[in-house]
């Protein structure tokens, strides 16, 4: 070992995930020095159930992603699936059955999603680009037949708690971000279908002569993935005050990939955590908060948004250099 | 033999009165002027591209357009881009080959459409421009004065939150995209009253998208920043739901003083009844439809070319709060949805 090595050793433990905290460490503490409230209780509350929903998504993304999967119809599933149940709602369904309707539709639609990757082995990219187009075809023509936004009925209750309640001064929005993290992190590490995630992310085929059952677990992976977009359907709803189907054609679904890749959760499967998807939110957090405040229209704040990924993975691919043996650049 | 001389003539004269007034029912209407606006409208074709079927402005006009079409033998057909600009343009060019009489669209913002919507009129079709006016005048432009609009929800602000009030004076304004002719136009009009009055403070502009959970987390964090704030106004109802939502979930309900405009569907009505818009300008929909289907009529029955007059017809306003709402204030866009599907 020569003397030129050890910084270099140091500067090799960087990974994604931890050039990213620092990015976001950096910039909470600038934002903290420039800008008068950001530290407040309030604003750092606000700024976490901000992203909560795009953190409860990127949950949904990572069992996906951890398997060599991609998931691009989250937000599809999301947006039809609740905005029909509230329809249902207003129709005079009760609110049990009508979000059981809503949860059985992002559960089927899912397992189609599901069945189509494990067992006709159409790509994932492919296949949920085509569900997504679908879901919200489908559902613009024949579920949702008011307007494409569909506002929270008078008569759902307890329900409008999740988005807009508060426990103990929290946000009930970071509440169901966080349990549904501890819930994820739990059977990510702890259950068995969990570890056959990483294995088949890691090595598909070793897995598989392993005796893992890959196809089952393949579609299991996308119904949990459709339930969580359920779940973060709710969230957004309740807290709008409205589901916007329109959201399917923005952005969305390419930010949750930007929290979850950001995050240092590589996208050729097997390498991640919940932690990965919390740090990749955070950031998004702090920047979008930040600039906020800076009162920065939302074009130029998208410029910034790409420019803070681009150097993080400039960064990435400069500290880890290209493997020869896999072919791949960088930890992402 | 007079006698009989005297009987022929006065048979010949009734069976003239009896000719003259059987022809006259012959002609079917005492209406001369029915006949030649009906043969106009007959067979006519009207091609309808709003950025979106699925919003309730844009339902209530084709709804109401529709409707009155089919009543007069013109066909009537929607095209549905679904808030995607490069969809409309391409919906656009291909309308202006296939050559309708009239086209009524919506500018998803001022310029996108601009070059195409005057190649329409050059190709001999009237364009009549909805709420989202562009920057090219055509036959109609049918909507609010917009910049009016502005001033007077401006005004409105400062009379709860000016130099005369014991107030923060800090205003927000949350606007859609910014390039749009509803939120360009209601900003001018904002800006310079605004101008007049230097004690306003506003402490954010941003543009949410037409989209409210956007809306929403722009105000929530406003609000962080400003616990004092005394005004918001919001540029379109639509998203404005999300702003109120931030508003009452800061427990801020009654402090901050919140204008919005819309075309006053059955959500308007229910955000005044729940305390949520403190008053909203509303330029009701399914008027502006009947506005464009005048305009459709003017044209058609006059034979002008295309692009021959234009008007800027402006939507009448009316300022509603909380007490104004009744039942059947506002209207259901599920009725004029249906009958565009």
């Amino acid at each position: 070992m020569d003397d030129r090595s050890k910084p270099q050793s140091v500067l090799r433990h960087l990974n994604q995930e931890k050039i990213v905290f620092i990015l976001t460490i950096v910039l909470f503490i600038l934002f903290s020095i420039i800008l008068p409230n950001f530290l407040a209780a309030n604003n750092i509350l606000s700024l976490i159930r901000s992203v909560a929903v795009l953190g409860i998504l990127g949950l949904g993304m990572l069992i996906v992603v951890l398997g060599r999967g991609i998931d691009l119809s989250l937000v599809a599933t999301m947006a039809i699936s609740v905005a029909w149940s509230l329809q249902l709602m207003s129709n005079g369904m009760s609110v049990a059955s009508a979000m059981t309707v809503g949860l059985a539709f992002a559960v089927g639609m899912s397992l189609i999603t599901g069945v189509l990757i494990a067992y006709a082995e159409i790509p994932s990219l492919f296949a949920t680009l085509a569900m997504a187009t679908f879901v919200y075809g489908f559902g613009r023509a024949h579920l949702i037949t008011g307007t494409d936004v569909v506002y929270l009925p008078p008569n759902i209750g307890w329900l409008a708690q999740l988005g807009q309640g508060h426990v103990a001064g929290i946000p009930m929005p970071i509440i169901v971000a966080a349990g549904l993290a501890l819930i994820v992190f739990l059977f990510l590490r702890y259950t068995k279908p969990g570890r056959f995630i990483y294995a088949m992310g890691d090595n598909f085929f070793t897995a598989r002569t392993g005796g893992v059952p890959v196809r089952p677990i393949l579609v299991m992976q996308y119904v949990l993935a459709g339930g969580i977009a359920f779940i973060a359907g709710i969230v957004t709803s309740t807290s709008a005050q409205a589901m916007n189907t329109r959201v399917v054609n923005s952005n969305m679904i390419y930010d949750v990939i930007l929290v979850v890749v950001l995050g240092g959760v590589g996208l050729s499967g097997g390498r991640g955590n919940v932690r990965n998807v919390i740090v990749g939110t955070l950031l998004i957090g702090v920047l979008m908060n930040g600039m906020t405040i800076m009162d920065i229209q939302y074009t130029v704040q998208n410029v910034i948004k790409s420019l803070i990924l681009l150097l993080a993975i400039v960064v990435d691919s400069i500290l880890n250099p290209r493997d020869e043996q896999t072919g791949q650049q960088g930890d992402i | 033999m007079k006698k009989m001389t005297q009987l022929a003539v006065a048979a010949t004269a009734l069976a003239a009165l009896t000719i003259g007034s059987v022809a006259t029912r012959a002609e079917d209407s005492t209406d001369a002027f029915r006949g030649p606006a009906l043969a106009s409208l007959k067979g006519k074709t009207i091609a309808y591209l709003p950025i979106s079927l699925g919003f309730d402005l844009a339902q209530a006009w084709g709804g109401v357009v529709k409707t009155e079409a089919q009543r007069y033998g013109i066909n009537f057909k929607a095209q549905d881009p679904n808030w995607v600009t490069s969809a409309m343009a391409q919906g656009m060019t291909s309308l202006i080959a296939e050559k309708p009489d009239v086209i009524v669209t919506q500018n998803p913002d001022v310029q996108s459409l601009a070059r195409l919507l005057k190649q329409a009129n050059a190709a001999g079709i009237a364009v009549i421009q909805m709420n989202m006016q562009g920057a090219v005048q055509t036959d109609a432009y049918v909507g609010p004065d917009f910049v009016a609009l502005g001033e007077q929800a401006a005004k409105m602000v400062v009379a709860k939150c000016g130099k005369d009030t014991q107030t923060s004076h800090k205003v927000s304004l949350v606007e859609g995209v910014p390039t749009g002719g509803v939120s360009f136009y209601q900003i001018e009009g904002i800006k310079k009253v605004f101008a007049e009055h230097p004690e306003i403070k506003v402490v954010s502009s941003q543009a949410a998208d037409w989209d409210a959970s956007k809306a929403r987390a722009i105000t929530e964090t406003v609000i962080q920043q400003n616990p004092d704030l005394c005004g918001v106004i919001d540029v379109w109802d639509g998203q404005a739901v999300g702003t109120g939502a931030a508003i009452k979930q800061a427990g801020k309900q009654g402090q901050v003083y919140f204008v919005t405009s819309g075309g006053g569907a059955q959500a308007t009505c229910d955000r005044l009844t729940d305390g949520t818009f403190s008053a909203v300008i509303n330029y009701d929909a399914p008027g502006m439809g009947r506005d464009a289907w005048t305009a459709i009529m003017t044209y058609l029955q006059n034979k002008q070319k295309a692009g021959a007059i234009k008007t800027q017809i402006y939507s009448p306003l009316r300022l509603m709060t909380k007490a104004d709402v009744k039942a059947g204030t506002c209207w259901d866009p599920e009725q004029y949805a249906k009958l565009l599907r």
